[in-house]
């Protein structure tokens, strides 16, 4: 089976983020960046499926340079090999030019399966499985916190407000998993000295067939009017509890209408 | 005037107050009107008249709950393609985000998430949007196509209107790629009667502080003393102490009541993702170096076994009173 998980450089969460103040883009410069950790949990659902059924596990990166340290780790965790779409025409675009970019790359290198992270810690869309099932006219099996396959038929808890469902379709499709799914790997020593020698294919746009018009910052479907950094929040009042801890709060609660 | 299309949010005709909310922002940018996918239109009809909604186009049969997100989609796209709205609203659900991103790519438009306010500003939708764990507050307009926006729940007060939600049958004939993610079961976890987590005005969650499922006794007293609802955080939910459906954060619910209880919760970035926009924040916690107290509005540094119990004393005299 030839499975491809959609991989994406982030911004660490526990470092500052900011939009750049000319563009409103995300600064990925000054930011450290590492795989968007849903992502991992993506990636190790795809080496246990192939370790289930046979077949291989390209990582696919849309980013730029610097994305290159995130698929190191991704191929040190196990994955065979990567493509890595790069090109500065890329820089800037909205789900919409995204989900088109990896679907072009996904119909040239073909694939039975494609596993994606149920969301990234900096865009938030959450709609990458379905975008690119979409797209690619697939079933869409995402939200999964359990992934099975029988034959070329999948089947998923697919999670929901209210429990879960189970939803059933055919290969070839686009998974999106949950962080419940699985415990993600480390990578070994052995597997970052493998990860040096595994292929990594770079693209550009004229490699995956991607419109130039159709990407980046300027042809965007959506835009930043404009943003602020939201005002440190007001100090709280925060007081330690000397026995009264509870009618301090209930004071407060009182005070604010709710009670 | 144009029309803009909101999603109905329901279960089976019992319509969830996000969609009156919605009907509300809907108002300043043209004529509210309902896409209802499923059965239960007629019985909600008068309550969607109440909020102002003009038309509701009805579309049931088995395809709108057979299949993953793909029909709510194609509905939406048909009712865009037919009466050019100024908008596609929808409440901002792990599983509306994903019809969104669809509708979008099928109608090539801009596609906006986890709004929290929308207003109108030169002729433009403006969304405002809270990104970088609240850090940065952001607005953005949709320049290509028909706006397609979430909006959490919790986002604007319903505000009631008059409409004659005059019922419209759509005929929809799903294409076979929206059949390729057939549901074939349904595992539904009792809530009981306590409201919704998603739309709930307050919210007291638990955390690893509760120290057992037991323990978890304690925070849904507090929740129905409040009439609130009950989250929980991963490190409950992944030690089983609570269902997962009641997960506040990244990978769980995003909340954004008007009060949200942090019981015996750290505040770790993940869990801070799904409450931030939440408008007043109390936390009990007995580490004064808790990160969920540099959120918080009042806090309480302290053992929640000595302050909840007090608290519930409390609440009971007063209402009592
Ligand atoms: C990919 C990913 C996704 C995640 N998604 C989520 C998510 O959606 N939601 C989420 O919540 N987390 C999520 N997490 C986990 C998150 O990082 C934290 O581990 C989790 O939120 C911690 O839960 P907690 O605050 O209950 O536990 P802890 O961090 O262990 O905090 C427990 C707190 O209780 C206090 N305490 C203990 N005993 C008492 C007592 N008797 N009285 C008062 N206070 C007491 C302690 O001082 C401590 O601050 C995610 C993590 C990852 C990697
Ligand atoms: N630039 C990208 N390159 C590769 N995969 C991506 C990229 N952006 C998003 N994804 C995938 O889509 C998922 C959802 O991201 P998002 O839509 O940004 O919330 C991520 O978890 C990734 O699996």
């Amino acid at each position: 089976m030839n499975i491809v998980v959609c991989v994406k450089q982030v911004p660490d969460t526990a470092g500052e983020r900011k939009l750049r103040a000319d563009d409103a883009r995300l600064d990925r410069e000054a930011a450290d960046g590492l795989i968007n950790e849903l992502d991992e949990y993506a990636i190790e659902e795809a080496l246990l499926l192939k370790e289930a059924h046979g077949g291989e596990v390209t990582v696919l990166t849309m980013g730029p340079d610097k994305a290159t340290e995130s698929i190191r780790k991704a191929l040190s965790m196990g994955a065979d090999k990567a493509v890595h779409l790069v090109d500065d025409a890329l820089a800037g675009s909205d789900a919409l030019a995204t989900s088109y970019a990896l679907a072009q790359v996904l119909r040239s290198i073909g694939f039975d399966l494609v596993v994606v992270g149920a969301e990234s810690t900096d865009a938030r869309m959450g709609a990458m499985a379905a975008m690119l099932a979409e797209r690619l006219g697939v079933p869409q099996l995402s939200l999964a916190s359990k992934v099975e396959i029988d034959g070329s038929t999948i089947r998923i808890h697919r999670q929901s407000e209210d429990g879960y469902q189970v939803v059933e379709g055919a290969l070839p499709a686009v998974i999106g998993v949950v962080e419940k799914i699985n415990e993600p790997r480390y990578p070994s020593f052995k597997g970052i000295m493998a990860a040096k020698k595994k292929p990594v294919q770079t693209m550009s746009l004229a490699d995956a067939g991607i419109e130039p018009s159709l990407v980046g910052l300027a042809n965007a479907a959506t835009e930043v009017v404009d943003f602020a950094d939201r005002p440190p929040r007001q100090a709280g009042t925060i007081v330690k509890d000397e026995g009264d801890g509870g009618v301090k709060a209930a004071e407060f609660l009182a005070a604010q209408k709710f009670i | 005037m144009s029309e803009v299309v909101v999603l109905a949010e329901h279960a089976g005709g019992a319509v969830k107050k996000v969609t009156f909310e919605l009907l509300t922002l809907a108002r300043q940018f043209g004529d509210p009107v309902v896409a209802w996918a499923g059965e239960g239109a007629e019985e909600a009809q008068p309550r969607l008249a109440e909020y102002g909604a003009a038309k509701v186009y009805v579309a049931d049969g088995d395809g709108f709950t057979g299949y993953v997100t793909a029909p709510a989609a194609e509905l939406l796209a048909q009712l865009v393609e037919r009466t050019s709205p100024a908008a596609v609203l929808l409440a901002a659900t792990g599983q509306n985000k994903e019809v969104a991103g669809r509708l979008a790519v099928k109608i090539n438009s801009g596609v906006l998430a986890d709004a929290v306010g929308l207003a109108a500003q030169d002729g433009k939708i403006i969304a405002e949007q809270s990104i970088f764990g609240g850090a940065t507050t952001v607005h953005s307009a949709v320049k290509q196509g028909t706006p397609v926006i979430t909006v959490r729940p919790n986002s604007v007060a319903p505000e009631p209107a008059q409409g004659a939600a005059a019922l419209e049958p759509v005929q929809i004939t799903l294409s076979e790629a929206a059949k390729g993610a057939k549901i074939t079961e349904r595992v539904v976890q009792e809530r009981g009667e306590r409201p919704e987590l998603a739309e709930a005005a307050i919210v007291v969650s638990g955390g690893r502080g509760v120290g057992s499922a037991e323990g978890f006794d304690l925070i849904e007293k507090l929740a129905d003393s409040l009439g609130a609802a009950v989250g929980a955080s991963r490190a409950v939910t992944d030690a089983g102490w609570y269902p997962h459906k009641f997960q506040v954060g990244q990978t769980g619910q995003t909340v954004s009541p008007q009060l949200y209880m942090a019981i015996g919760i750290s505040g770790a970035i993940q869990h801070r993702a799904g409450m931030q926009t939440s408008k007043t924040i109390v936390a009990v916690n007995k580490d004064p170096e808790a990160p969920i107290f540099e959120l918080a509005d009042f806090g309480v540094v302290g053992d929640l076994f000595q302050v909840v119990p007090q608290l519930l004393e409390e609440i009971g005299k007063r209402s009592g009173s």
